[in-house]
């Protein structure tokens, strides 16, 4: 039976299951004539209304069905995985653009242009994250980073903007040759560019030297966009270049969707129903544990606070996969419960990182951050409760995300792994708690301008309330990604 | 019925009050200045002799006849086997009295001492109190492990923003080397849970790991506790965070974080992994006699007193592992009373130190001299820690170390015969201490004018003073409480490994 016959529906039904991103089309358009018409005074009310927008997606994400449907002769997938994952990304978008308001005003920035080059991005993100052939996964890649690239280089007349987004524009353009020619090679050698088909024709431990070299090439393409090692080397420089509530925008939502699309690809088309390949497995351990130990061991010599979340979100990546390197429903969930975490706590650091301003502009040197709980005691609380987030520290939700992976790992019997994980978040919180050392142990140097405005305080309090009190709900994520992560299976 | 509901949420209470004093402090208390600071400590003080209050209640309804858990509570908390699960038996309790005991005193010493963000000061405490009574409560290894943990976050603080000249080198050292040790449990945690398909403390006291399994848990374990303990070769982050923490912190890092070592040998090593925890004795022995000797030296020629007493508390550690994988009821019972007593006396020598630094703001020990010309009630109470320190009869410290020795002696005569020294050389360093802080002349002008002990001070000396002499005097008022948990245990680990021989003879 063709499995492409058994899921496909017809074109109308295909139109109401991809609603959510004919809404962020629509609505992209809509905001874009709007934006024409009005001018750049019209940033926040475009801003606002793209919010607005990626609630009103969320809203129609979540009363999608909840089994798998096909929509399109089997191009476009909407399962559980594909919601769960659409609704972060949303979060992730969101909360970037309304934290991004304060900065672009002072920074003379404000253009229309950027909160609809967000929800492109966005809707290319979602196209990835549904994506059930290579051609689908191809057009939803390419609509995000062409977004993205744009974004990267927003700040047109500084000199590091437009570095970066030149950077991330050659690069990324390499990484999505990679991943093309890899696509190439798996259709030439299996005949179907189909994520079904692919799962049927393909027996683990029985492929040919052809589908082997796609699938690597496939595998670095994504490695690239989630910056894993040794595809890591733009993330430092598009950091710092790019200007911060872009980082922002980077290191959130676009990381969920690589991450979740690498999760698709390779937990799908490129496994069966008796078990995962080895053949992909060891490249992604190989790369996790290059991600984590290069993160940790780089991270340490950076002054810049960005080029430090850079080579922090490296490492995460690679305790990300991990859980995904387990190959089983325990990996899966580790990795969506992982990526639900590093969000909010991503999130929450550059809010923190754009209140750090001073007469001059925005200030971007860790030592910058001195004695910071004398000045502004909310706002270092609130970060030295991220940091020790991300450090891994219990009881905050950061110590989750890295059990949950190190329970998928040891399942996996993948031990080696696990320890190397484990060693290197020791490395890890050396950095981590070197911001908290200079804001809480050092002598305050002059105070930041201003207390962060209320679009910061917002994403400053929910950040930092969910990784405080995430041990109270752990259940209910927990239980969420589990059942999500069945729909791999 | 009531009466079970309140048993049930009575460890919650005893776990969660303290973090009802931080909501106070920190919500309640908008602003600086004195009144502000005043108020933030009266509420810290009040909210630790309240968790004191709740521990007593669950003292006096502790039966003592019975190995089980008691107090239990069991919640859904994360789901898959994990959950929210508390209880104590006759191990754990006493440890949580010994948190709840100290902090009061603890939050008193820093009454005056601490000037700068003492409401700060006082949330981290608190915050640290409600972790170290999770940790001896938990009856699911995650939970344990979540309270374990979490308490480095406070502590680092603690030592970093109030301690000494070399407070940011002291505070990553303690941080680091913790969590080194502890990730590694980590790894064995979730080993144990995919093995057993539960954290339940409970049911993984009675579960029987495979042997070759047990091995390596045992080694992570051993890790994460050997570090905290500390035993020889991995103490060495103790002096510093000793040395640079403020005089509290130095009283909860020997009184309390230390007892969780071996409160974790207790709980988990030994009826885990008995086959291991047999097999790695000799291990266990030979680094605590290293411990013992070596340190003890160590500590003789230092200039610094906190330094001393650092690794004074090395050295008596390292009496408590011995006792511990001596395996016997006596050694067992030993460890606990050791690890209590030295919790009461090496906080209480630690507050010796802070009354007189405090006052000339030095701890060289060559900066004093003559003390007792002055400050005669201070001598007294000094010299009864000394004493208590090196065992003498009538205290506290004694009861300990003899116990835990004639425990060891039963197992391996040499190792007890070695560990024994430790007692003739804790007799030299303590008492040489006292001499060149205490007696002689008061020759230093620094030192002419120097007071005696305030009322603050003596309230703060008083219960510890009590709480020496009664263990030193009537020791059953602890071995009494652990006594039937200890027996099963000891039974346990005996049975276990009886079973294993047997299989072993058997397939040969």
């Amino acid at each position: 039976m063709n499995p492409i016959q058994s899921g496909s529906v017809s074109f109308s039904e295909s139109l109401s299951l991809i609603s959510p991103e004919i809404s962020l089309a629509v609505g992209a358009m809509a905001l874009l004539m709007f934006g024409v018409f009005r001018g750049n005074s019209a940033l926040r009310t475009v801003a606002w209304a793209s919010v607005v927008l990626f609630a009103f997606t969320g809203f129609l994400i979540m009363g999608q069905p909840l089994d798998r449907s096909l929509a399109f002769d089997g191009g476009f997938v909407v399962d559980p995985f594909s919601q769960f994952v659409k609704i972060l990304i949303l979060l992730g978008s969101g909360f970037s653009i309304i934290m991004s308001l304060d900065y672009l005003k002072s920074e003379r920035l404000e253009r229309f242009e950027y909160p609809i080059l967000v929800v492109l991005a966005t809707l290319g993100m979602c196209m990835m994250v549904s994506a059930n052939d290579l051609i689908t996964l191809y057009v939803g890649l390419e609509l995000q980073s062409l977004s993205l690239y744009v974004l990267a280089a927003f700040n047109r007349d500084s000199l590091r903007s437009t570095e970066a987004g030149l950077k991330y524009f050659v690069l990324g353009a390499l990484s999505s040759g990679l991943l093309l020619y890899g696509a190439s090679l798996i259709y030439g050698f299996t005949g179907t560019t189909n994520f079904d088909v692919l799962r049927m024709a393909i027996e683990p431990g029985e492929w040919n030297l052809g589908l082997i070299f796609g699938v690597v090439f496939l595998t670095a393409g994504l490695a690239f966009k989630v910056s894993a090692v040794p595809f890591h080397m733009w993330t430092p420089d598009v950091y710092e270049g790019a200007p911060t509530p872009i980082t922002a925008l980077f290191a959130a939502a676009p990381k969920v969707a690589a991450m979740a699309l690498m999760v698709r690809v390779l937990m799908w088309p490129f496994s069966s129903e008796s078990g995962i390949s080895p053949e992909w497995q060891q490249i992604i351990i190989a790369i996790s544990i290059l991600s984590m130990v290069v993160g940790a061991f780089a991270a340490i010599g950076q002054t810049n606070i960005k080029r430090l979340m850079a080579y922090s979100s490296i490492g995460h990546m690679g305790f990300v996969l991990m859980g995904l390197s387990a190959g089983n429903e325990q990996g899966v969930q580790g990795v969506l419960i992982y990526m639900t975490i590093y969000l909010f706590m991503t999130l929450g650091v550059f809010a923190c990182i754009l209140s750090m301003r001073r007469k001059q502009g925005a200030v971007e040197e860790i030592d910058e951050l001195s004695g910071l709980s004398r000045n502004q005691p909310v706002v270092a609380a609130a970060l030295a409760i991220l940091m020790f987030s991300l450090a891994g520290i219990p009881p905050l939700a950061g110590f989750f995300a890295k059990f949950y992976v190190i329970i998928a790992a040891v399942s996996a019997e993948l031990y080696l792994l696990a320890i190397v994980g484990v060693l290197s978040s020791v490395v890890g919180a050396y950095y981590y708690l070197r911001i908290v050392k200079i804001m809480y142990f050092d002598e305050p140097v002059e105070a930041f301008d201003s207390t962060p405005g209320p679009e910061l305080r917002l994403v400053l309090g929910v950040s930092s309330s969910f990784v405080l009190f995430f041990v109270l709900f752990v259940f209910f994520v927990v239980t969420a990604a589990g059942g999500v992560s069945k729909a791999l299976f | 019925m009531t009466g079970d509901l309140l048993k049930e949420v009575l460890l919650t209470l005893l776990i969660f009050l303290p973090l009802f004093g931080v909501l106070v402090i920190s919500i309640g208390m908008r602003g600086e200045g004195e009144v502000v600071d005043r108020n933030a400590k009266a509420t810290a003080l009040w909210t630790t002799l309240g968790t004191f209050a709740i521990s007593l209640i669950v003292l006096f309804n502790f039966d003592p006849n019975t190995a089980e858990f008691q107090f239990e509570i069991e919640r859904q908390w994360l789901g898959g086997g994990i959950n929210y699960h508390l209880g104590v038996d006759g191990i754990s309790i006493l440890f949580v009295m010994l948190t709840t005991f100290l902090m009061p005193i603890c939050i008193l010493a820093s009454w005056d001492s601490i000037k700068v963000r003492v409401k700060e000061y006082m949330i981290a405490f608190l915050i640290l109190e409600t972790l170290m009574i999770g940790v001896f409560c938990s009856l699911d290894l995650v939970l344990f492990y979540l309270f374990f943990e979490g308490g480095l976050i406070p502590m680092f603080l603690i030592i970093g923003v109030w301690g000494g000249a070399r407070r940011v080198y002291a505070s990553y050292k303690f941080f680091l080397y913790t969590l080194l040790g502890s990730v590694l449990m980590l790894v064995a945690l979730v080993a144990i849970y995919l093995e057993a398909g539960t954290t339940n403390i409970e049911f993984l006291l009675t579960y029987d790991f495979p042997p070759e399994m047990q091995t390596w848990l045992w080694l992570a374990f051993f890790a994460s506790f050997a570090v905290k303990m500390p035993m020889w070769p991995v103490h060495t982050w103790l002096p510093d965070a000793h040395v640079e923490a403020p005089t509290a912190g130095s009283v909860i890092l020997a009184g309390i974080l230390l007892k969780m070592g071996g409160y974790g040998f207790l709980r988990f090593s030994l009826p885990m992994f008995p086959i291991a925890s047999d097999y790695f004795a000799p291990l266990v022995f030979a680094l605590s006699v290293v411990a013992i000797i070596y340190t003890s030296l160590v500590a003789l020629m230092q200039e610094d007193m906190k330094k001393l007493i650092a690794y004074s508390s090395v050295a008596h550690m390292g009496l408590v592992t011995m006792g511990i994988f001596a395996a016997n009821e006596m050694g067992l019972q030993g460890s606990i009373f050791q690890m209590l007593s030295h919790g009461i006396i090496s906080g209480a020598l630690f507050l010796c130190v802070g009354v007189i630094y405090d006052r000339i703001h030095t701890r060289e020990i060559a900066a004093y001299g003559g003390l007792v010309n002055r400050m005669p009630i201070y001598a007294a109470i000094f010299l009864l820690f000394t004493m208590g320190n090196v065992g003498l009869p009538g205290t506290s410290g004694f009861i300990g170390e003899i116990s835990a020795l004639i425990g060891t002696f039963q197992a391996n005569t040499w190792v007890a015969l070695l560990g024994t020294t430790g007692v003739v050389l804790s007799a030299g360093y303590a008492l040489w201490l006292y001499r060149r802080v205490v007696f002689g002349e008061l020759e230093k002008d620094s030192l002419k004018t120097i007071l005696d002990l305030t009322p603050r001070e003596i309230a703060i000396f008083v219960p510890l003073v009590l709480a020496t002499l009664i263990m030193g005097f009537y020791p059953a008022i602890v071995f009494d409480v652990t006594a039937e948990s200890v027996r099963n245990l000891v039974d346990q680990y005996q049975g276990a490994l009886a079973a294993y021989k047997d299989v072993v003879t058997v397939s040969r």
